[in-house]
């Protein structure tokens, strides 16, 4: 088991047979969909998964949603409550999970919050040192598009139409939702482009249908279920038998 | 992000630090009053007092959410938002700004719950470094008497009930408040704390303080406020 900096206080870090697996990508890009597919799919071959998400904790994830809803939310102050929310479900959910050899799908992970920050001016090196409590996950799949108009156009055809913060209007990049949305996308294209070596980020282009991008994404997580755990001694999940008891979010992506 | 002891404000920043029972809001109450009464502006910003994270941590410490991290991260989102509002605004347009606790309290507690003492101080970076930290040290058993002749029972967290230390509320308390006040004690020359000697007489105290205090304020703080009205 191995974390980005200094492992949680009191948290238990002998090797988990589980594995961590990351869905990333900007918003719109289709991380709630592929997530939802791949947990039927894993569920089907037997594999007991637990789902989670940002603002899904049981700790802060009522207040983030209290604290946007005002628009009074300070910079600093967002950045840590999405920490607080992390943590929470980092040690409440994610971990003991994989101790009990479930596979965890996030739908996003600490980069999404990285790179929020860092777009919002907040100091790089001081996100990365408070998500040094950030278990390193098995395997993390960026699905990218590089056309911000593609994701705007996903945007309003899923029905939900642009929100204050998807569109970065703290930020008061443009004066409509849509310039400011295209404007705050572009924005952390660029932060996650720039994290992908960083991080090992495996990229999976999602202009692509949803039936390709998912066949990639089996294939690639069939390899790394397959794959002994580097952390450890301990084989790939075999108690497939274990009665799913993941936590389901509500499925709602901040 | 402007990190801690780069900021440049016209205001002042005091604050004050010790473990319970340590005479330390007292004092700070007579500052606010004296301050008031010579004419300067003045503000009052208390630990745990966002409105947007009040809440979450009521909730939390009922239903016995926490863990050390996340004990530390709510209560730095706290601050962050006392930070963003209460703090660096009227710092920047030259106000007094006095703080019952500060972030001295978070490092003295999450690290004596076990988080890790750089991470913990890199969490709370971007906090304004004060123009005077006041650490007002009461031995360990003066502390103890004082809160428990306030206070009829402890509460969970406060007696650090969540680290199993002890079984017994008083026991556990009296563990954590030491491990607290060592963690304090080697605040003192790590971040310049000032330390006031929380044994003697409650006037005696408010005397070094307001003598400290006034060596750093300027006439010119209370000209802006005359101006104002």
């Amino acid at each position: 088991m191995k974390f980005y900096g200094k492992p949680l206080p009191n948290v238990e870090i002998e090797p988990y047979s589980g594995k961590l697996i990351v869905i990333e990508g900007t918003d719109g890009v289709g991380r709630s969909t592929h997530v939802a597919l791949l947990r039927t799919w894993l569920e089907s071959i037997g594999y007991a998964v637990l789902d989670t998400g940002m603002t899904r904790s049981v700790l802060a994830g009522r207040g983030i949603k209290n604290a946007r809803a005002g628009h009074t939310l300070g910079r600093l102050t967002m950045q840590l409550y999405y920490a607080t929310d992390f943590a929470d479900r980092l040690e409440n959910q994610m971990l003991p999970a994989l101790h009990a050899g479930f596979i965890v799908l996030t739908d996003r992970y600490i980069y999404s919050a990285i790179a929020r920050a860092v777009v919002r001016g907040a100091d790089p090196e001081w996100m990365r040192a408070i998500y040094g409590i950030g278990l390193v996950p098995d395997a993390v799949f960026y699905l990218r598009l590089a056309s911000v108009e593609e994701l705007a156009a996903r945007v309003l055809a899923s029905g939900r139409g642009f929100d204050y913060w998807e569109s970065g209007m703290d930020l008061g990049l443009g004066n409509d939702y849509y310039d400011s949305f295209i404007a705050y996308q572009k924005l952390l294209l660029k932060e996650f482009d720039r994290m992908t070596g960083e991080y090992g980020f495996q990229v999976i282009d999602a202009s692509r249908s949803i039936k390709r991008v998912e066949s990639d994404l089996r294939r690639l997580i069939t390899r790394v279920i397959e794959s002994e755990p580097a952390t450890g001694g301990a084989s790939a999940p075999t108690d497939v038998d274990v009665p799913n008891q993941g936590v389901n979010g509500d499925g709602k992506d901040l | 992000m402007i990190s801690y002891g780069h900021h440049r404000y016209p205001g002042r920043l005091f604050v004050v630090e010790g473990t319970d029972g340590s005479g330390k809001s007292t004092q700070l109450q007579l500052l606010y009053q004296w301050l008031k009464a010579e004419g300067y502006p003045v503000f009052f910003s208390e630990w745990n007092s966002s409105p947007l994270v009040k809440d979450t941590t009521r909730r939390a410490k009922k239903r016995r959410l926490f863990t050390p991290a996340t004990f530390s991260l709510l209560h730095a989102t706290d601050f962050a938002d006392r930070t963003e509002r209460d703090i660096v605004p009227p710092l920047k347009a030259g106000a007094i700004v006095l703080a019952d606790r500060y972030i001295y309290t978070a490092f003295a507690r999450d690290v004596a719950r076990g988080c890790d003492r750089v991470w913990v101080r890199e969490v709370y970076k971007f906090a304004v470094k004060p123009t005077v930290a006041f650490f007002f040290r009461a031995p360990l058993d003066v502390a103890i008497d004082r809160i428990a002749s306030a206070r009829p029972t402890l509460k969970y967290y406060e007696a650090g009930m969540d680290m199993d230390w002890s079984d017994d509320e008083e026991e556990s308390f009296k563990i954590f408040q030491g491990k607290i006040l060592d963690e304090y004690d080697h605040m003192v020359s790590e971040f310049g704390l000032t330390v006031i000697d929380g044994t003697q007489a409650i006037r005696t105290q408010q005397r070094q303080m307001r003598e400290i205090v006034s060596r750093h304020l300027k006439e010119k703080l209370k000209e802006k406020a005359v101006l104002a009205k």
